[in-house]
């Protein structure tokens, strides 16, 4: 368990890294243009192969990774935090606040969400902050609710009744006691959400509504490449695995997350 | 008398570690035996074994607990299921849990019939009804129409105790039948486990930290403390003339009311 | 001899929609004097845990006024309310569940030291003597609520609660989840308390014989309403109700 928590943590912590690094690491200039040697086949010069404009695959797909993760993780954590606050809110104020708020959450959760999320991204038109901010609105509610739970869970407890009598306020009840025992399923849930977010940001660049061209990033790279899936699928399958393998890495490390955090596993 | 249920040096551990240890008695036809002891004592581990309830980590890892001639902790889950109901009953501390709380009492118990033995709706109904009057149900049709949450927590101990004997089992295993009850319902549901065992010469093995308890319904008492035997003798010897050192502190702690 | 807490004509109706008002405490009046333990019983659903929860002000009245010291503590929020905590404290039933889960036991000691204005290292200090007061060696400060027994546990609460001194403390069920000879322990380290730091108790129980041995007068309560009130001999040997007979002869 511990071994499995590590050995994905590394690897998704050294994925983050990289991608940082991302300009450093391409052997060649993503973004120059070699029209002679286009839509070359994968070779030893070109592992990816190139595409349309004779851009180096390999290069574009590490430089795309910067865009992709990052702005992944900057997504995810945005609702996480936004939602949670929402969540918490709710549960501790309670009467009115809390069913108007809930029920908002409600109409976000019966959309369909990536179409919920195309819409807001056409009405702000393209751009990946824009994706991030539509992403975002329509994403909260899933944090809002787990964070509501929570709290109320935790509302009934004695030892928030004891912390009452220690003479804690409102804000110390909240930040001291009820937040340090709620992170574990929000954080959980943030975790998984890492690969479907990325997913999702990658859809909306796909469809044109993410980061435009020639920002290199995997959705957007696939929806440019993908009339040439048929004769030069190396050109479309790059950035395809590239989001394949960095899903599956933050996926895996949120399942292994979720289950050190469980306390069924006696610790 | 004939003797029912026998222990014979049992050791059980949970997770290598041990729990209970040399523990050795025997039950008869018709006899109450009390098993008294503090959290952690082993108490309820005790009738877990016998009963094939210990769970993954736990192993009887010495001793036999012999009943008509099989030994309880050898024998194989599928051989250990139709013991259970048929030939030995159990009784939870809070018996509401153990009901499923979407489906009527009288679907559960005619499953729980079925389970064991063929029986016809109506015979079962019949059954069960008479049943119930025994246990002093004035309504018993209105009983098995309910659902578990509309019975109050007494309510559901006593139909537990009920549903326990249907299959009208040998040995009844009680682990804190009274625990969780209000002192005059308590008083109730001992009276109902007496009349068991006056009218079906049940034996029970009664597990519980409730002195009071053991005092109006246990012939024997066995007083364990982690996992070993301090006293075992006749209830009424044991509470007037201690021996152990133990069983003198823990008598002296049970608060006594004086009238 | 002076009043320390006052309730009068306390009553608590839960009003939930689609069904009727359900009354849990009826009119409800009674006193504490100053160093006395008066013990309220009462089975399930008589009302008395209610009557605990709104004395603590964890829970609003319907109607009533409870006075701590003489002064009306009915209606009190926020800051007035901290002061009025300074006064009265509680011990639960559950003692490992009284403790933030994800705190030490001398982190919830030392909680009320710090939030009435000591500084934190001052409190560790003092939460550390409060330990030893209660029959624990100070090292227990620095264990996980989960790491220790439930008689300690319980100690652990009951340091907690006197640390900033209260007049008045609440034992709602304290000793109920413990083992009997664990639960002697306990009662001869509060009957220690009291002769040491003149305090006051509002024991809650179940267990009358157990009222008989600790408290110096009782109240039984009998859904929502006090039916009888007296000290537990009298109200043992001649009880006036039918139901305070019915219970007492309910005794094994």
């Amino acid at each position: 368990m511990k071994i499995r928590l590590i050995f994905f943590g590394i690897l998704a912590l050294a994925l983050v890294i990289a991608s940082y690094f991302s300009e450093y690491l391409c052997p060649y200039d993503p973004y120059l243009q070699d029209l002679g040697n286009a839509k070359a086949v994968p070779s030893a010069a070109h592992i990816f192969g190139t595409d349309r404009y004779g851009r180096d695959m390999l290069s574009r797909v590490i430089v795309g990774s910067k865009t992709s993760i990052y702005s992944t993780l900057l997504l995810v954590a945005f609702i996480t935090v936004l939602g949670t606050m929402i969540g918490v809110f709710c549960a501790w104020k309670g009467t009115w606040v809390d069913t108007v708020l809930m029920r908002i959450s409600d109409v976000f959760l019966a959309f369909p969400g990536l179409v919920f999320a195309l819409a807001v991204a056409a009405a702000l038109g393209g751009g990946v902050h824009n994706a991030i901010i539509a992403l975002g609105a329509i994403s909260w509610p899933k944090y809002a609710r787990v964070a509501r739970s929570e709290t109320l869970a935790q509302k009934e407890t004695v030892y928030l009744r004891a912390a009452k009598l220690s003479g804690c306020g409102t804000w110390k009840l909240i930040f001291k006691h009820i937040l340090p025992n709620i992170t574990g399923p929000i954080l959980v849930t943030a975790m998984l959400d890492i690969g479907t977010m990325m997913m999702e940001l990658a859809g909306l660049s796909f469809l044109g509504l993410g980061a435009k061209p020639p920002v290199a990033e995997w959705g957007s790279m696939m929806s440019d490449t993908r009339n040439l899936l048929t004769t030069h699928p190396w050109v479309t399958l790059a950035p395809g695995c590239a989001i394949f393998v960095s899903v599956m890495i933050f996926n895996l490390l949120g399942d292994t997350v979720r289950d050190w955090l469980d306390p069924r596993n006696g610790r | 008398m004939t003797e029912v249920i026998r222990y014979e040096h049992v050791d059980i551990s949970y997770k290598g570690k041990r729990v209970v240890h040399d523990v050795s008695f025997s039950v008869e036809k018709g006899e109450i035996l009390g098993i008294v002891g503090e959290s952690g004592s082993g108490k309820s581990t005790l009738i877990k074994a016998a009963m094939g309830l210990l769970g993954k980590d736990g192993l009887v890892t010495r001793g036999d607990i012999w009943y008509k001639g099989m030994d309880l902790p050898d024998l194989k889950p599928r051989e250990m299921r139709k013991l259970c109901g048929t030939e030995l009953g159990m009784i939870f501390q809070t018996a509401g849990s153990s009901f499923c709380p979407i489906r009527t009492v009288r679907a559960q118990l005619y499953e729980f019939m079925t389970e064991h033995k063929k029986i016809k709706a109506d015979v079962f109904e019949n059954q069960a009804e008479e049943l119930l009057e025994k246990f002093g149900f004035e309504d018993p049709k209105r009983v098995l129409d309910s659902y578990p949450f509309e019975l109050s927590g007494g309510m559901q101990q006593r139909v537990g105790i009920a549903a326990a004997m249907l299959l009208n089992p040998k040995i009844l295993m009680a682990d804190e039948p009274t625990s969780a009850l209000d002192v005059t319902v308590q008083k109730q549901v001992v009276e109902e486990m007496l009349m068991v065992r006056e009218t079906f010469g049940t034996s029970i093995v009664l597990v519980t930290h409730n002195m009071g308890v053991i005092r109006a319904m246990a012939d024997k008492v066995l007083i364990l403390h982690e996992g070993e035997i301090m006293e075992y003798g006749v209830t009424e010897e044991v509470f007037e003339h201690p021996e152990s050192v133990y069983t003198k502190k823990l008598l002296a702690a049970v608060p006594k009311l004086r009238r | 001899m002076s009043v320390v807490l006052a309730a009068e004509h306390l009553t608590k109706t839960f009003v939930s929609q689609g069904r009727e008002n359900y009354t849990a405490v009826d009119d409800v009046s009674f006193s504490v004097e100053s160093g006395e333990k008066l013990g309220i019983i009462g089975e399930s659903g008589s009302g008395k845990t209610t009557v605990v929860n709104m004395i603590t002000r964890l829970l609003d009245v319907s109607s009533g006024t409870i006075r701590l010291d003489g002064e009306d503590i009915t209606l009190k929020k926020g800051k007035e309310l901290k002061e009025v905590y300074k006064k009265m404290q509680m011990v639960f039933q559950t003692p490992t569940e009284s403790f933030d889960p994800r705190r030490k036991l001398g982190d919830g000691i030392a909680e009320s030291l710090i939030n009435y204005g000591m500084k934190k290292k001052e409190a560790m200090v003092k939460a550390g003597q409060l330990l030893e007061l209660c029959g624990l060696e100070k090292e227990y400060a620095a264990r996980y609520p989960h790491e220790v027994s439930g008689g300690q546990c319980q100690r652990a609460a009951i340091a907690r609660a006197i640390a900033i001194d209260p007049r008045l403390l609440i034992l709602d069920e304290a000793t109920s989840a413990l083992d009997v000879t664990i639960q002697k322990e306990i009662l001869e380290l509060l009957d220690k308390l009291k002769t040491e730091r003149n305090m006051t108790y509002l024991f809650i129980c179940h267990d009358i014989a157990l009222v008989q041995q600790f408290c110096d007068r009782v109240l039984v309560m009998h859904q929502g309403k006090i039916v009888e009130e007296g000290t537990p001999d009298e109200v043992i040997r001649n009880p006036k109700t039918e139901y305070t007979r019915r219970l007492i002869e309910s005794v094994l």
